[in-house]
């Protein structure tokens, strides 16, 4: 029974095979471009949206989304991105203040400097004292019962207080205790306690609950909200879209070492700066980050018979040429795994970066040319002659000739249409984009123009045939049910839970743009319940306008995981 | 078997209710109706992060071992002179388990575990991601496989196929488990339902009426997944007398496959993981049985040793194979760690595993006699353990569709 299932599955899919040129050739209505306009284009229609593109033409829509800049921010973002100030630092002032407790120890050694703000520094300070006494402390379990730490805190009395009433009345008797001792009560609450407290609690109050889970983690919070809040209310959504697409192309992996405050500054400079922009820029972003040259460990790279190589002596270790950001450039970034390159070009590439490293990259610093690790000598990358003693620029040689190359072009385009046309694009959109691509010196906004000039980004064969990734899939359910999201961790789970934890593709391949990537039963699960958690507002710290009774399944019907 | 057909009749009745009873249940019930043999199940356990093979089962016969990791290797055994409890536990003369693995050397003076060494993925990478991509693909050095050797080692499904068929514990299915046959990934047995009866109802008519056929289908494997692992939610879990599951995700794990393989749902394949063993710095701490390693370890040993405890004489059925992407420098670096390397250690453990012994070919730790002049040389292919476990144990007569283009060659562990 079984295998006549799968001959069934299988002619149908050989026979849409054939159908696909046809499907790719006839068009849709006029209302339905609006809709694949908005599915496409942005993290799923809001409420209203269809009639206002309507109402002020498709064209010109999609005018603005491909120029950003011209778009006014939604102020509601604005408002709501303003507690999140890690969004906005660099990596060195994210690792001064909200430190990692390596480089807080640092701090009290006096090798670092405390931060400046005398609040955090204050807040830090408290860290460090926490764990003085836990180290004085040596007999005393690691981590005592939450009830004994609240005991040993507050009066029978006060603990009732905490724990009795509506949420409102628990943060007032919160807020009762002075100011210092609501930090160490915020310490003792057991989580469930912390977290009703916080759904309740003011910027500021949230910020110092937060702290509590260690600072390091509010880097990897803010970063992981921020995602999500744009996501849905940023007026400049193609932007967003895209910023996640070149992300997850040049992914890297927020929980490797360094990179966990190396990323927020990759995603604002290196990515979203480039998105709309020309691709040779782009990828010298990612080349020269200290993020990418961290995850895909370049910054470690030494050419041998450098001084480098030899610098632990004649038997220490001997450091050597590290290949895996050579072969992820060539295969992943940049040609694609056919794009005709051998492992000699890969090695030949990982010759020319030697030298492209970090400054101290655990205190968040940033690219540094270290000439001691550079391999000097000639080299020849995909039959280019890259001549001895080019030094830094050797680097720089390489991203011209695999940023220009006809293989990029080709390799970017397939992977554009397949994020926003149909898992399998017809070629002749691919090599009509690539073409573009060539003749504008990969201005990645004409790329995108071509493909949304296309019949085939307006055809039958692409309408509806996408199956949305689990960000896609929970953002676009919260803007089609005019949800307000007040803080957006528990939307960050369910994205995970789904199969997609945000900064954590751990794999450099990214998460794929495919159907292929999430159509297996946990995640299609955690859909459905995904959608009776949201309709239900059971999801922390977001609101959704209930209009009846059906909502509660339709979003997570078949229909609504496509788009 | 009386026991299984009860249980069987009184989960699925309690559930069925009105209207037909599910594929699955009807499925199992016909199992259960003829005497067919109980299926052979394969337990893999996958260590991300590349172990370090040489501190696990410590060469301790070894000189250049000792030469190789001044500060950080394990000590020989007390009977040579090491300290009871922080040194290397004896096996054979030669090689020894680590410390933390005590709990594991009664398996293996029992004769159920098998341990192969200088094993791994004849692939030179030394990258996590394409090491455990080919190790979880079965087919070194391809990347264009898009199946995992774990998928294509289930046989061609003979009559009723259980929606278990195929189970890694985690919130992705990993590579190893993906392709043509049914396999579903789970947090855990009881998280794996909609959590409101009335929207599941009206789900499974949305998606039954789908016009996305791979939509469809996956949405119907679902749900039978969910009406069986629910029945099997409702009678709550006490490990055998003795199974002590230690508390960590693999514990968890475990303890999990333990329960669906009692509960007799025809589960053939499970997969789970453990991370973290990428110990480039301080691996060990001041002594053998402190530090990372050390820690890890500890779970891996107990989670192993209370899995067997629990599953008593179903073992006969069973065999558990671990592995990792590759091993790990056979010289210390000078952060009282190691980096990544080529060769590794497998462990084998089951009823029907030939244990109580060290498989494959030392190749020695000599400078000319290692890989690349750095790691431990590799004298056996992971495919030829994967292989034979899963022709000979779980009766797999194609091997070529399993590791397309390799002939495993059998060490006779099974």
């Amino acid at each position: 029974m079984r295998r006549k299932a799968y001959w069934g599955l299988g002619i149908v899919l050989i026979l849409a095979a054939y159908a696909d040129t046809a499907s790719f050739s006839k068009q849709i209505s006029a209302d339905d471009r609006i809709r694949q306009a908005l599915n496409r284009l942005t993290f799923g229609p809001r409420q209203g949206d269809i009639e206002q593109v309507k109402a002020g033409g498709l064209k010109k829509w999609i005018d603005l989304q491909l120029h950003p800049e011209r778009i006014p921010e939604n102020p509601v973002l604005i408002e709501k991105l303003k507690p999140l100030d890690t969004l906005t630092m660099s990596s060195k002032e994210l690792v001064r203040n909200y430190p990692a407790p390596g480089i807080v120890k640092q701090m009290v050694a006096g090798q670092v400097p405390f931060p400046s703000d005398p609040d955090r520094r204050l807040l830090i300070q408290k860290i460090v004292k926490r764990e003085e006494a836990k180290q004085g402390d040596a007999a005393a379990p690691p981590d005592a019962p939450a009830q004994d730490k609240l005991a040993a805190l507050l009066t029978p009395d006060e603990i009732r207080s905490l724990r009795t009433g509506t949420p409102q009345e628990r943060l007032a008797a919160l807020e009762a205790f002075p100011h210092a001792k609501q930090d160490e009560v915020i310490g003792a609450l057991p989580p469930g306690m912390r977290q009703g407290i916080f759904a309740v609690a003011p910027p500021d109050l949230r910020r110092r609950i937060e702290f509590t889970g260690g600072p390091a983690q509010v880097v990897a919070r803010d970063l992981e909200e921020g995602k999500i809040l744009r996501a849905v209310y940023s007026n400049r959504q193609l932007e967003e879209v895209l910023t996640d697409f070149w992300f997850n192309h040049f992914n890297v992996f927020l929980d490797k070492g360094a990179d966990h405050y190396l990323t927020t500054e990759y995603e604002r400079e290196a990515i979203r700066r480039h998105v709309l922009g020309k691709f040779r820029d782009l990828l010298e972003a990612t080349a020269k980050s200290p993020a990418m040259l961290f995850y895909l460990d370049n910054w470690e790279s030494v050419g041998p018979n450098t001084p480098a190589a030899f610098a632990g002596g004649p038997k220490g270790p001997r450091r050597g040429l590290n290949e895996n950001y050579g072969r992820e450039l060539l295969e992943l970034h940049t040609l694609g795994v056919d794009g005709g390159y051998t492992q000699k070009d890969v090695t030949e590439v990982a010759r020319c970066f030697t030298g492209w490293s970090i400054d101290r990259p655990n205190l968040g610093g940033g690219f540094r040319f270290a000439e001691r690790q550079h391999d000097l000598g000639e080299k020849v990358v995909l039959g280019v002659k890259i001549s001895a003693g080019g030094g830094e620029k050797d680097g720089e040689k390489v991203l011209d000739i695999v940023a220009r190359h006809p293989s990029t072009a080709h390799f970017i385009s397939k992977k554009l249409a397949q994020r926003f046309v149909a898992d399998d694009p017809p070629p002749a959109l691919v090599e009509r984009m690539a073409q573009t691509f060539l003749k504008t010196d990969g201005d990645i906004r004409a790329v995108i123009g071509t493909m949304l000039e296309s019949k085939e980004f307006w055809s039958e064969g692409a309408y509806q045939s996408k199956m949305k990734s689990p960000l896609e899939v929970v953002v676009s359910a919260v803007r089609a049910s005019n949800g307000n999201v007040d803080f957006a961790q528990a939307l960050v789970n369910q994205v995970a839970q789904l199969g997609e934890p945000l900064y954590r593709k751990i794999e450099p391949t990214g998460y794929s743009n495919t159907s292929r990537e999430w159509m297996n039963t946990a995640g299609l699960m955690a859909r459905m319940n995904f959608a009776v958690q949201l309709s239900g507002n059971k999801v922390p710290g977001v609101t959704v306008e209930q209009t009846d009774s059906s909502t509660d399944t339709a979003l997570g019907s078949p229909e609504f995981q496509k788009r | 078997m009386i026991n299984r057909r009860v249980f069987l009749r009184n989960s699925g009745l309690a559930m069925v209710g009105a209207g037909t009873a599910p594929l699955w249940l009807e499925r199992a019930l016909y199992a259960a109706g003829t005497p067919a043999p109980r299926k052979k199940i394969l337990v893999a356990i996958f260590q991300r992060g590349a172990a370090d093979g040489l501190n696990i089962v410590v060469p301790h016969g070894e000189s250049a071992y000792y030469g190789l990791r001044p500060t950080i290797s394990v000590p020989r055994p007390s009977s040579l002179g090491g300290q009871a409890g922080k040194s290397a536990i004896d096996l054979d003369g030669f090689f020894g388990l680590h410390p933390s693995l005590a709990p594991l050397k009664p398996l293996f003076d029992q004769q159920h575990l098998a341990i192969v060494d200088a094993v791994g993925s004849p692939d030179p990478t030394r990258s996590h991601f394409d090491a455990q991509d080919f190790m979880e693909s079965g087919t070194p050095g391809l990347k264009s496989t898009d199946s995992g050797w774990m998928n294509r080692a289930l046989t061609k499904p003979v009559g009723k196929v259980s929606p278990v068929r195929a189970v890694a514990l985690g919130a992705e299915l990993p590579r190893t488990l993906r392709g043509a046959g049914a396999a579903v990934a789970m947090q855990s047995i009881g998280a794996f339902q909609v959590r409101d009866q009335k929207a599941a109802a009206e789900f499974q008519k949305m998606f039954e009426a789908s016009k996305d056929p791979v939509l469809q289908a996956t949405a119907r494997e679902t749900f039978e997944a969910m009406a069986m692992l629910q029945s099997i939610q409702k009678q709550p879990y006490t490990p055998a007398t003795g199974a002590e599951y230690p508390r960590a995700p693999l514990g968890d794990s475990l303890k999990q496959i333990a329960q669906l393989i009692k509960a007799d749902v025809g589960m053939e394949m499970a997969f789970a993981d453990i991370g973290n063993w990428d110990h480039h710095v301080q691996e060990v701490g001041q002594t053998a049985d402190q530090g990372k390693l050390a820690d890890l370890l500890r779970t891996f040993g107990q989670a192993l040793s209370a899995f067997w405890a629990d599953m008593g004489d179903r073992m006969q059925d069973i065999a558990v194979v671990t592995m990792s992407e590759f091993g790990r420098t056979a010289k210390e670096n000078g952060d009282r760690g190691t980096d990544h390397g080529h060769a590794n250690c497998m462990f084998v453990m089951g009823g029907d595993v030939k244990g109580g012994k060290v498989y494959g070919k030392w190749p020695g730790l000599q400078s000319h006699q290692l890989y690349e002049g750095r790691d431990l040389f590799l004298t056996t292919d992971f495919r030829d353990v994967l292989g034979e476990l899963v022709s000979r144990h779980s009766g797999n007569p194609s091997l070529q569709g399993v590791f397309p283009g390799y002939r495993p060659k059998f060490l006779g562990l099974v």
